[in-house]
């Protein structure tokens, strides 16, 4: 990395502390900060914000680890959000989740070779009425079984 | 007045097109004014849309973008609305919403949430404005206690005994907080409140604050419900313009100030201790109790936790009185309870009915029965923490005592309801893998009791399991209920208690004869064509993602075992019914 980046990243820890506040009890919101923009916590910055609050960087890796909002990798171009409510459970989610799991050749938390899918499973969309639910990006998809999930995996894939 | 055409616009009814069809309006041209308001409940028959005239509103679901076509043109040229598709007063809708109560849920899918001026009209602040202009903050509190209302988060602590401890503690500032980290999957009851009426949860805080003397306050919501945040953010902004909120409220000395707090995704957060930890900005980890909040809460001040749908109750305590509320009784439960209604069930939605109603009345006059047709199993009940009421229970009362003493809880709400395609066994190894993942580590039983429960869970659910698993399960259950510091861990093991309690038969099947009886663990079914059936369409084998089905046209297909990944794809597929699970 080159000493531009380091100022880069000094600057946008510091428009972030900025932004949100530098108390202890800011943590969590100066860790989703960071998530907005990047999509996951990088170390850099992560280490950055904790110079930049006066707090030991295993204070923010402490919280962070502990929640699971919290990313470390980056993620790809589309994040695929599968449902595990007990809703979606009940209605199937688990057969949703291995045609993506197999189509994609990844395993919950990782993202394709080609960046373009990242994929991970969440405990309720609160959408129950139409389970078992996808969260694709911003898009909600319901109702869903594995043929259905197949074709809206390949509109993705083909570049929606 | 003007007519006026509303959408119903929550997270759920957008994500099943709401959003599309306010576009559509909205382009449409329509000649009255468009407005969107959020759930009202009836998740089956989503997206709706109301039409409102002289002659009333007219509740329209089930419209896509064709029959918003239609709509439009009516609406446009003023002649006679459709009769089809009006959800409220048709024999389903009738049946969903006759034994409705509706008091926390109000204002959901009524108003326009993001108009304070809508909830104004409603009455809302009237009760807070009573409390400021004439009542002391003791009667207050003594109205709520009488009113009879307890904790509707799932423990059901009564609330004006609650806030009477807040109020006699001697430290300040004291904190107030609005549990909003609905965290049970299947339950989505606290978050139609939020997005449906946020004004409604501000109100009840501010009375709480009244009664209190508490100066500041905190709506805990999780991240996942990105809506409900804005919404009550806009809320918040909104009442401070109209001196509602903040110093001198409508010009007395009482001053709060209310802020909402993100949480990151952790479920034991909605235990206090755990959500306080995390509103000050560290690892959510449960404390030992006492000091119990009401005397050392957030920064060590005194803070009274409920949550959202207590809250939202009561603005309609304190403009009605008491006994408009307790009026709704049964033996020691009082009022209404939301329940969001899910699973294999006909009327998706959320409901609120008065205390008493049996969960059948619920399940099968409101909820409209099985929507497979096959014969309801079980209801599932406080999620996580709580369990499987059986179909031979159903004439279980809705009151906090008849359902623990089934084993379950009554929750925070979530209902979901399961057939005989839903295997117990692979029920409770799903919560268990739920708890097994939120533990937060703290409690060795806790964080080492579920791993072991769940290991035999799985290994009963992938036709491995001996027959001593079950007293295994049962011992482990009891110490880690026992030595666990929290509701998590102390709760964690009833999934597993009331599905061996109720569906012991189905754990047999697995662990002696191999066999899931509702046809759901992978390792233990094979999927076969049955002959007599299968037409040869070959639909199957075309669907199959591992080209394990072969078959000619319109000849009998066969499965290849070796290669079938028993995804059920085909199952699915196929129109004949003709591949059966052995």
């Amino acid at each position: 990395m080159s000493c531009a980046d380091c100022g880069n990243i000094a600057k946008e820890a510091r428009e972030i502390v900025a932004e949100v506040g530098s108390e202890p009890e800011k943590v969590i919101p100066l860790l989703q900060e960071i998530q907005n923009r990047h999509g996951y916590l990088s170390q850099e910055l992560v280490e950055a914000v904790a110079e930049e609050i006066k707090l030991p960087v295993s204070r923010l890796y402490g919280v962070a680890t502990f929640y699971s909002q919290f990313r470390f990798e980056p993620i790809g171009k589309n994040l695929i959000k599968v449902c595990k409510g007990t809703a979606c459970h009940v209605a199937g989610a688990e057969k949703v989740y291995s045609i993506i799991s197999e189509k994609l050749g990844i395993e919950e938390g990782e993202t394709t070779d080609d960046q373009l899918f990242t994929l991970e499973s969440v405990a309720c969309l609160g959408c129950c009425s139409l389970a078992p639910v996808v969260m694709i990006n911003d898009s909600i998809y319901g109702k869903l079984n594995p043929a259905k999930m197949g074709k809206i995996l390949k509109e993705y894939a083909d570049g929606k | 007045m003007g007519n006026r055409v509303i959408v119903g616009m929550g997270s759920c009814g957008i994500a099943a097109g709401a959003k599309a069809v306010y576009d559509q309006l909205e382009k449409a041209d329509l000649g009255a004014e468009l407005c969107m308001t959020s759930c009202v409940g009836m998740c089956y028959a989503e997206p709706i849309v109301e039409v409102e005239n002289e002659a009333g509103r007219i509740m329209y679901g089930y419209v896509d973008s064709k029959f918003a076509e239609v709509l439009i043109q009516s609406v446009k040229s003023g002649s006679e609305l459709p009769a089809e598709n009006r959800i409220k007063e048709d024999e389903e809708g009738k049946k969903y919403l006759d034994r409705q109560v509706k008091i926390a849920l109000k204002n959901c899918g009524v108003i326009d949430p993001e108009s304070i001026d809508e909830y104004i009209a409603e009455g809302g602040y009237e009760g807070i404005k009573k409390c400021i202009s004439s009542m002391k903050p003791e009667e207050v509190i003594e109205a709520v206690k009488e009113s009879g209302l307890r904790g509707r988060g799932g423990a059901g602590f009564t609330t004006g005994v609650k806030w009477s401890f807040l109020a006699g503690a001697k430290n300040n500032p004291k904190y107030l907080v609005c549990n909003a980290d609905e965290g049970d999957p299947g339950a989505f009851m606290d978050r139609a409140v939020l997005e449906g009426d946020p004004h409604a949860v501000i109100e009840g805080m501010l009375t709480a604050a009244y009664a209190t003397g508490a100066s500041f306050g905190y709506v805990y919501c999780r991240a996942e419900y990105p809506l409900a945040i804005k919404r009550l953010e806009k809320a918040i902004v909104d009442a401070k313009a109209k001196n509602l909120l903040g110093d001198n409220i409508l010009g007395s000395d009482f001053s709060f100030n209310l802020k909402v707090k993100e949480g990151a995704g952790a479920f034991v957060c909605g235990e206090e201790t755990a959500l306080m930890a995390s509103i000050e900005g560290r690892r959510g980890m449960p404390a030992l109790r006492p000091p119990f909040p009401a005397e050392a809460g957030i920064n060590a001040k005194p803070t009274n936790i409920n949550n959202v749908e207590t809250y939202a109750n009561v603005p309609f305590i304190m403009r009605e009185g008491p006994a408009a509320f307790n009026k709704y009784r049964y033996e020691k439960s009082i009022g209404t309870k939301v329940f969001a209604l899910a699973g294999k069930i006909k009327r998706v939605g959320l409901v609120e009915v008065p205390m008493g109603l049996t969960l059948r009345e619920v399940i099968e006059e409101i909820g409209g029965g099985s929507s497979t047709g096959r014969p309801l199993k079980a209801v599932q009940m406080g999620g996580p923490a709580g369990g499987c009421i059986p179909e031979s229970l159903f004439d279980t009362p809705i009151d906090y005592d008849a359902i623990n003493a089934t084993g379950a809880i009554m929750g925070s709400g979530g209902m979901v309801v399961m057939d005989d395609q839903t295997c117990m066994v692979d029920v409770a190894r799903y919560f268990l893998n739920f708890t097994q993942k939120e533990s937060c580590g703290k409690c060795t039983f806790c964080r080492i009791g579920t791993k072991r429960m769940l290991e035999i869970l799985t290994r009963i659910t992938e036709g491995k399991g001996v027959e001593s698993d079950i007293s295994l399960l049962e011992e482990l259950a009891g110490h880690v209920s026992k030595t666990s510091l929290c509701g998590l861990g102390q709760l964690a093991p009833n999934p597993v208690l009331t599905t061996l309690k109720y569906f012991r038969d189905e754990y047999e099947a697995h662990i002696k004869d191999k066999k899931c009886p509702a046809g759901v663990c992978k390792p233990l079914i094979t999927f076969k064509i049955n002959p007599d059936k299968c037409v040869g369409c070959t639909a199957c084998a075309k669907a199959c993602p591992t080209k394990c089905i072969s078959g000619e046209r319109k000849e009998v297909h066969v499965i290849d075992q070796e290669k079938c990944v028993k995804c059920g794809i085909c199952r699915d597929t196929c129109k004949f019914d003709a591949i059966d699970i052995d």
